[in-house]
């Protein structure tokens, strides 16, 4: 039983039926998922949930979706670490890990939005879905649309790291490398998705498709022992994570799961692509684009969609956001793996990166509970590293060898 | 003094299909209450209580206004203003289909 009442814009508040369609005909504005939480505060129980498989479905009363899950069977119910040795390093009581470079199947936590996707454009009748994309969504669409038996067109930036492009082609969907940057990509894809019947995840589906980050954020409190966070550090690309791991604490209060919500959403940014934090030091409105230049290329988005949402839940949360330099987005990396054993992507250097700015700051205290949000793998961008790590130490196949070796390593 | 005004297809139902139409007005915002007068119904789509929608981008020769002096940005004689849902990112035709599909 589904409890969608409809979609919503969320600028005039018009109303419209469940369609694929993602922009109201009268003002513009981008249409939003609306639920019965009455009727899913009467049904769902913390009992019932923790009942039910370790997969991002189980808070199926709180997705888009009619029928059973097509898609992301697997997906989700990520851990969440306590990080007692990071941090020691950076001087806080309570830091936690949700750790989505282990997400199934492609090691990102676009496989939770691409599960809600897909198995909502199989309820829709297509055949056909596709993605713009900086890489992790290419990786999703590519690998859960084949195991759900969908054709599939994929643009990208042409710039992409090879190792992003080749785990996108293993899956043999059609790969369009557009000469050009993710918002030219996005613009072009706007384009096709007018003259072709085709589910575009992020932009036809996308008020289903970022109804599934939420589930990021309900994991979250279920592994905190049913409570939000004091403070959530979210990287921001289109900004809409953000906005949806926020919403997901606010359902979860408002259905009566949880029953306090003070949580502070804190923006990371890399200094080479941040408009949404400019935007909010700057303490304006306005998102201004930016043509991106950094080594986050997932999170190089010049023009985010959601900016404005996302400027606002900050605001509203009490939160505040900080950008970093691409060295300390390579620092930071080698810091979650030394100290948590957590092989991040570049998007996960920014986020770190940005919390020990915001830290030292003030504006995360040091005795509250903060959970930083790593949303990729490393291994998806080690081009980022090479050169930045030491060298391994070359022996012949000896004991003196291997003796000699380990002087060096002591001393 | 009239300015040119391109207007976006989701609009041109109401401006009997017109592509280009003319205005008057020293700023954007009289200009936008000059053409609810001439095609009524189109004003409220742009704007609402004074303030250009957000998910509607106005240009001034090519400038994005937000990044002038938003709706009080002056306007002349020759200017060309266009009228841009941002959602549709510059796209021209057939933008209605998508959202009626």
């Amino acid at each position: 039983m589904s409890f969608v009442r409809g979609l919503k814009c969320r600028e005039c508040g018009r109303e419209y039926p469940v369609d694929p369609i993602y922009v109201c005909e009268f003002c513009f504005g981008p249409l939003e998922v609306i639920y019965d939480y009455e009727g899913i505060r009467k049904t769902l129980t913390r009992e019932k949930i923790q009942s039910r498989p370790q997969n991002l479905w189980r808070y199926r009363e709180l997705l888009p979706i009619d029928g059973e899950p097509g898609s992301g069977l697997q997906s989700g119910f990520t851990p969440l670490i306590r990080a007692d040795n990071l941090a020691g390093v950076l001087g806080l009581k309570e830091l936690y890990i949700k750790d989505d470079t282990v997400a199934h199947p492609t090691l990102s936590f676009k496989d939770r939005v691409v599960a809600v996707a897909l198995t909502k454009a199989k309820e829709f009748g297509f055949d056909t879905v596709a993605c713009a994309s900086t890489g992790n969504l290419a990786h999703a669409v590519s690998a859960q649309g084949a195991k759900a038996g969908f054709n599939r067109f994929i643009f990208i930036p042409a710039s992409l790291e090879k190792s992003k492009i080749v785990a996108s082609l293993v899956y043999e969907p059609n790969l369009i490398a557009v000469e050009g940057n993710y918002d030219e990509v996005n613009r072009l894809c706007s384009e096709v998705a007018n003259k072709y019947r085709w589910a575009f995840v992020n932009i036809n589906i996308r008020p289903f498709y970022s109804e599934g980050s939420k589930t990021h954020g309900y994991e979250i409190v279920e592994q905190l022992g049913w409570r939000a966070p004091d403070n959530v550090i979210v990287p921001c690309a289109s900004g809409s994570l953000l906005t949806k791991i926020w919403k997901s604490f606010k359902e979860m209060k408002e259905i009566g799961l949880i029953g306090e919500m003070k949580t502070k959403a804190f923006a990371a940014q890399a200094s080479g692509c941040c408009p949404i934090v400019t935007a909010l030091k700057h303490k304006v409105d306005v998102i201004k684009p930016v043509k991106p230049d950094t080594i986050a290329k997932s999170l190089a988005i010049g023009n985010p969609a959601d900016g404005f949402y996302a400027l606002q839940v900050i605001k509203e949360s009490g939160g505040f956001g900080e950008d970093v330099s691409d060295r300390e987005i390579i620092d930071a990396i080698k810091l979650l793996a030394k100290t948590e054993g957590i092989f991040a992507e570049t998007a996960g250097g920014v986020t770190l990166a940005s919390a020990i700015r915001l830290i030292k700051a003030g504006y995360i205290s040091k005795d509250s509970l903060t959970v930083i949000c790593i949303t990729g793998n490393g291994l998806k961008t080690q081009e980022a590293l090479i050169g930045h790590t030491k060298e391994p130490s070359y022996i012949k196949p000896n004991m003196a060898s291997f003796e000699e070796a380990l002087k060096k390593i002591k001393t | 003094m009239p300015v040119k005004v391109r207007i976006p297809v989701p609009l041109q139902r109401l401006t009997q299909g017109k592509e280009e139409v003319e205005g008057d007005g020293k700023t954007i915002i009289e200009l936008i209450n000059n053409l609810e007068t001439k095609f009524p119904g189109i004003g409220e789509r742009i704007s609402e209580s004074g303030k250009i929608r957000r998910f509607v981008n106005v240009y001034v020769n090519e400038e994005d206004i937000r990044f002038l002096k938003a709706e009080e940005t002056q306007v002349k004689d020759g200017d060309e203003i266009s009228i841009v849902p941002a959602i549709a990112g510059g796209l021209r035709k057939a933008f209605i289909a998508s959202i009626a599909l």
